[in-house]
């Protein structure tokens, strides 16, 4: 379920209250507000479209999570899943890399 | 008949629109009968529970197409290959059919600038979409045809004339804390299937609503048997990607191997261990070669496991099988000819929502085929909603009238308890002894108590402003569940994805498709299969 939501470096877009397709965030005056985590489906997509790489899911899908944002920067975790689709510049190539059709048929 | 959907004053708390066609759901198939709409000449508008780019079992995940090249010998294998999985089931005009439109469809998501992988002879890929990258350009697309958006916008009832014909729908606006009204002359419902809040990938804006609405306006459901798919995921998350775990070796506590165990054709192994205890994977088959190409076509399989610490080839860790109902079925409603039409006037459905019974039969093995069926419904149901409303034409404003039952309307009965009825429901639909193992008298006991919930719910108050999508959605649970169990009474045999304990082999004399339909009441009535039809006729 969504955990973190970065202050460090939120830009108050709200792109995420936009995009989450189980309307979990809530906009504020300030950065956005997880409003509704139990309504969390873990689909790892508002991180996708966080510009900013402030947003963190964790894995869990039925259990809150304590979860260190210092220990996630440090591992490079914030942003991850961003990088690996292709969808930061200085990955776009991996927007194409698609190898499924050599798993297709096993 | 071209441009935008008009939208009109209304009164305080609610918008209206006056649109040709309104699209429900802005996955897959609602995208394609959008754009197909809107091509077609028709003014759309297009709502969307969530976010049309993010919402559904596509978008967060990666899919597989079927998109076969247009050389006959390929496609007959294609199209022969599934057919004992399906029971028999298929309709081959329509197999052929959907392998066209996909074939062109995709094509045109080329030209649209979709990524697709070019492989070491330098060959376009397409039998594989990304669902972000996907769906972020089927949003794109839908707006640059002209199609009206409402984001975070679910649809709670539609509108019938006095005709009976569809004529629209109504809704809320989450965002926004008001309602929508679409007046329109044809609706498509692409709402997607009923994964009953399992949290399989991506599924948890799935829970039948559609099938409700389009049942309190009179449509019919089909194949409601084939309902009963569950996905391998880690215990502890949503990541469902049955394919990897091909190369899984599957374990009991104590480290020995599950027997029978497998992702294609040894779930069932799997569920009957985990009723026992916890089970066990490694994937522990797959190869340097293959661990590359599974980490770069599917980078979200592995953040469970990045973000655990957990390396998915060289440690074991433990898994479960979640539900998928009709998301991975092929029950929805039923369509009655080439335009995806319902057998309600103005209503057409596409994608999960409809039945994928004519091109899958009883079983999907994976996304594949309900991709394919997506991008074609949907085409051919947007296509159709327009030819209807231009036939329909500028007829002088309709009377119309909310076709809308549970938790809208005041009853008298006891507070509508949204969340309470949805455990409920799952408590009947997730427990593998019933729903994946079925047998006459358990689904019968679960029958009884679906119905005693029917009957309570429908009674009970209209619910909350706050609470009337999550009240709607449980309702639609429930009504697909008693469709589900219904149908799967009515087919005593195993066929498909549909198995009996009391029955466990196919019966030959019982190829024929189970309809199904009724709130109150429901019922069930079996249909023959075109091709008995066909040699009927010949006789």
């Amino acid at each position: 379920m969504i955990e973190v939501i970065d202050a460090e470096r939120c830009t108050s877009c709200d792109i995420c209250v936009n995009v989450c397709p189980t309307n979990v965030f809530d906009k504020t005056d300030g950065i956005p507000v997880i409003a509704r985590q139990g309504d969390c489906q873990t689909c790892f997509l508002c991180e996708l479209y966080c510009p900013e790489d402030a947003l963190f899911v964790s894995p869990f899908a039925d259990a809150a999570q304590s979860v260190d944002v210092v220990a996630l920067k440090q591992q490079a975790l914030l942003g991850s899943y961003r990088r690996a689709v292709g969808w930061t510049d200085e990955t776009r190539e991996l927007r194409s890399i698609d190898r499924s059709y050599r798993l297709f048929g096993h | 008949m071209t441009g935008r959907a008009e939208r009109l004053s209304a009164t305080a708390g609610s918008i209206e629109y006056d649109a040709d066609v309104l699209v429900l759901g802005g996955g897959p198939a609602g995208t394609w009968a959008a754009i197909s709409a809107a091509e077609h000449g028709a003014r759309v508008v297009l709502a969307d529970k969530g976010f049309c780019g993010t919402s559904g079992a596509t978008a967060a995940a990666g899919t597989g197409v079927w998109y076969i090249d247009p050389d006959p010998a390929l496609r007959e294998a294609a199209m022969a290959g599934r057919e004992k999985m399906g029971g028999y089931l298929q309709d081959r005009r329509w197999m052929a059919r959907t392998l066209d439109c996909t074939f062109a469809q995709s094509n045109r998501l080329a030209e649209w600038g979709y990524p697709y992988p070019v492989d070491d002879n330098g060959k376009s890929q397409r039998n594989s979409l990304q669902g972000p990258e996907y769906m972020r350009l089927m949003r794109k697309r839908s707006k640059a045809a002209g199609v009206t958006i409402l984001d975070h916008s679910p649809a709670l009832e539609l509108l019938i004339d006095d005709g009976g014909a569809v004529a629209g729908a109504a809704g809320q606006r989450r965002q926004k804390d008001d309602r929508w009204i679409v007046r329109a002359r044809a609706v498509v419902i692409a709402t997607g299937g009923c994964a009953f809040l399992s949290k399989t990938l991506g599924s948890n804006v799935l829970t039948g609503d559609g099938y409700l609405m389009a049942a309190e306006a009179g449509a019919e459901l089909t194949s409601m048997e084939f309902s009963n798919p569950y996905a391998i995921s880690a215990a502890f998350g949503s990541v469902t990607k049955t394919l990897f775990y091909g190369w899984a070796t599957f374990t009991y506590e104590d480290g020995s191997v599950v027997p029978g165990a497998a992702s294609k054709g040894g779930r069932s192994a799997i569920a009957r261990a985990l009723t026992q205890g916890s089970v066990y994977a490694q994937l522990d088959r797959a190869n340097e070669e293959v661990r590359q190409s599974m980490r770069v076509s599917q980078p979200n399989f592995f953040l469970p496991f990045d973000r655990t610490g957990i390396d998915p080839f060289t440690q074991r860790f433990p898994v479960t099988l979640r539900l998928e109902g009709t998301v991975r079925g092929t029950g929805g409603l039923r369509i009655v000819d080439d335009t995806c039409a319902t057998s309600v006037p103005g209503l057409y459905a596409a994608g999960d929502a409809a039945t994928r019974e004519l091109v899958c039969g009883g079983f999907t093995g994976g996304g594949s085929h309900n991709a394919a069926w997506a991008m074609s419904s949907g085409t051919w149901a947007g296509q159709g909603a327009a030819d209807y409303a231009r036939l329909a034409g500028s007829a002088p404003r309709r009377q119309v009238s909310r076709a809308g039952t549970i938790a809208l309307r005041e009853r008298g009965g006891r507070p509508f308890a949204p969340a309470q009825l949805a455990r409920a429901v799952q408590d009947e639909v997730f427990p593998y002894d019933l729903n994946y193992f079925r047998e006459a008298g358990r689904l019968g006991g679960s029958l009884q108590r679906l119905d005693a919930l029917w009957a309570e719910a429908s009674n009970a108050e209209a619910a909350a402003e706050s609470d009337v999508m999550r009240a709607r959605e449980a309702a639609a649970m429930l009504a697909t569940a008693r469709w589900m169990y219904r149908s799967g009474l009515a087919r005593n045999e195993s066929r498909g994805m549909h198995r009996r304990d009391d029955f466990p082999v196919q019966d030959e004399r019982l190829r024929h498709y189970i309809t199904a339909g009724g709130l109150d009441e429901v019922w069930t009535s079996p249909r023959a299969h075109a091709d008995v039809s066909y040699a009927e006729a010949a006789e």
